[in-house]
């Protein structure tokens, strides 16, 4: 079943107009800074907002179609939403928001073994004994059996985070969105909660899309990234290729590439990087829709007079197990941002007078 | 000190909260539904009216509308029933001048509602019946609660629109409020002061009983996530 989304949504002074699609049972990251539009597109193909025009289908079922007029109810799109905090009803155990996702004719998906056995026999009979048998296979699958009889403030966030998706696999979904799951939680479970997530999201079936803004969160997770800056979107398609070559300014800043450059090319395959003052070669053609340049913090190294480029070290920023090292070259003009090298943490950096860096690490951008 | 005027209104304003508590609800969960903002400040002012509106005004409208010849009245009167100057007028009186507490107590309580359950409510299929009556009216359950005991106070103390419409008939519209009114008229003081006292004594237990209510519901379902 393959989501493809084409919507457009008119705000003040913001206008989204994205497309996209999924292949079937993928798993596809909605990557963008905050206000680039991903929450927006995650509510309008769930129906909690109405895009202005477009198109939302799943597999063949049509979701939305200004066209033809059509603006799916959110209860029968079956779209599971994951929010933010969770959105467990407070008035509710564990088991009552479960089971009151749970409707006769309908049974968890996945590949768990009991809740398999508990599809066949819910789709056949659909009472009250079959949805207390999947509300038992999915609080187990879930590892929420002992929680069962607790209310949703009296669990961890990532108890509620499973509890949550206990519930939504309930209501047997074909599409799952994740809107920024782990931005509730503190840093040091996030890792874990991401492992977790990703395990729990493998057995089921439909497609899936997480909405984050961490470069990250999406390359763990996906297997697809759509890239969105200003309500459209600046780079489709599968993650490695993007995080290889982002092919847009835009593209490489948002996977994390901290150094981008104005180009003007030189002859051949050398170009001239005006905010950074200095010549380099691609090793390979540059093309006149090539305005950029970006090299990602990690990929400079040192050498010896001859090679590279001169450097002046501006600041060093120590993190726990890198250390970011601002660098400056001569040719910079007054107003430049400076260059961020990436040392490993016992590196010391002082005393670096000249960079290279690879032609093919040299990322040539729109 | 006759009893009477106390029971009457006890009776007028328990039978007034039913009517209150099931048609405020249903007005402000309509409001509270409706995709228009415009429609439903409209309907917040035109249901705010009889608050702010002295009660004689209120009780002249009664009057016209369910008076003999009033469009209702004459309804009323062709299956054999007069509403005007009978104790069902006293509950009509009670009900539409304790209405907007009502109504607005359950507009702000559903309003309160973080909009997130419901969304997630409809993601999972529940359909809107469903959402209202286990998480909606369950989550706005302090608010409500809160609504009906002020307005079950209103209606106890309720004059000026009984006084319009249903009159001053001993044993039969003699609420409290008004045999305190004809009490003092008639310069039976000690009379007047035991119905005050009283009045005093049972809307300060009610409105007691909303603050404690309130304060112990505080945080019982504020989720961690959210902070």
């Amino acid at each position: 079943m393959s989501l493809s989304v084409e919507i457009r949504k008119k705000y003040k002074g913001f206008t989204l107009d994205v497309s996209f699609r999924t292949e079937e049972g993928e798993t596809l990251a909605l990557l963008g800074a905050s206000g680039s539009g991903k929450s927006i597109t995650l509510k309008c193909i769930a129906g909690l907002l109405t895009p202005d025009e477009g198109r939302i289908t799943v597999g063949d079922r049509v979701l939305f179609d200004s066209a033809a007029k059509i603006d799916m109810k959110p209860q029968a799109r079956r779209v599971g939403y994951l929010f933010q905090n969770y959105a467990l009803f407070p008035n509710m155990t564990v088991r009552q928001n479960i089971e009151i996702a749970w409707r006769p004719g309908q049974a968890p998906m996945g590949r768990g073994a009991a809740a398999g056995n508990t599809a066949d026999r819910g789709a056949a009979a659909g009472n009250t004994a079959d949805r207390g048998a999947a509300v038992d296979a999915l609080l187990e699958r879930f590892q929420l059996a002992a929680q069962a009889l607790q209310y949703p403030v009296q669990l961890s966030g990532g108890q509620q985070q499973r509890a949550a998706l206990a519930r939504i696999y309930a209501s047997n979904p074909e599409v799952l969105l994740l809107d920024e799951p782990f931005s509730a939680l503190d840093s040091f479970l996030r890792e874990n909660m991401q492992v977790e997530l990703k395990h729990d999201i493998k057995g089921y079936d439909g497609d899936v899309v997480l909405v984050t803004h961490s470069r990250d969160e999406a390359y763990r997770i996906a297997e697809r990234l759509v890239i969105l800056d200003g309500g459209a979107v600046v780079a489709e398609g599968p993650l490695a290729g993007i995080f290889a070559d982002p092919v847009t300014a835009q593209a490489a800043r948002i996977t994390g590439c901290k150094n981008i450059s104005h180009i003007e090319k030189t002859g051949g395959t050398r170009f001239f990087a005006e905010d950074w003052g200095i010549e380099l070669d691609a090793g390979r053609e540059i093309l006149p829709e090539h305005g950029y340049a970006g090299i990602r913090a990690h990929d400079f190294f040192v050498c010896g007079e001859g090679e590279g480029f001169p450097v002046s070290i501006d600041e060093t920023v120590k993190g726990p197990f890198e250390t970011s090292v601002l660098l400056r070259t001569p040719g910079q003009r007054a107003g430049d941002a400076p260059i961020w090298w990436i040392v490993p943490r016992g590196f010391d950096p002082f005393g670096t007078e000249r960079l290279s860096v690879s032609p093919e690490k040299i990322l040539l951008l729109r | 000190m006759v009893l009477t005027p106390i029971l009457i209104s006890l009776k007028t304003a328990s039978v007034a909260i039913l009517f209150t508590f099931v048609i405020g609800t249903a007005l402000a969960y309509l409001v509270c539904k409706s995709r228009s903002a415009k429609l439903r400040s409209a309907c917040d002012a035109i249901l705010t009216l009889p608050l702010v509106l002295p009660p004689t005004v209120a009780g002249f409208f009664l009057l016209l509308l369910f008076g003999i010849n009033g469009p209702f009245g004459v309804l009323l009167g062709e299956i054999g029933v007069k509403l005007v100057f009978s104790w069902p007028a006293t509950v009509l009186a009670a009900t539409v001048i304790a209405l907007p507490l009502m109504y607005r107590s359950a507009r702000a309580a559903f309003d309160q509602v973080d909009p997130i359950y419901i969304q997630a409510a409809r993601t999972i299929g529940l359909p809107e019946r469903v959402i209202a009556l286990r998480l909606l009216f369950p989550l706005s359950a302090s608010g409500l609660t809160s609504g009906a005991i002020l307005a079950f106070s209103r209606g106890l103390g309720e004059f000026g629109a009984t006084a319009m419409i249903a009159g001053n008939i001993a044993g039969v519209s003699r609420t409290m409020p008004i045999a305190i009114y004809s009490a003092v008229m008639g310069g039976r003081m000690d009379e007047a002061y035991q119905y005050v006292i009283i009045l005093v004594v049972v809307s300060f237990l009610f409105v007691w009983g909303i603050s404690i209510f309130s304060e112990s519901r505080q945080d019982k379902y504020r989720l961690k996530a959210r902070g």
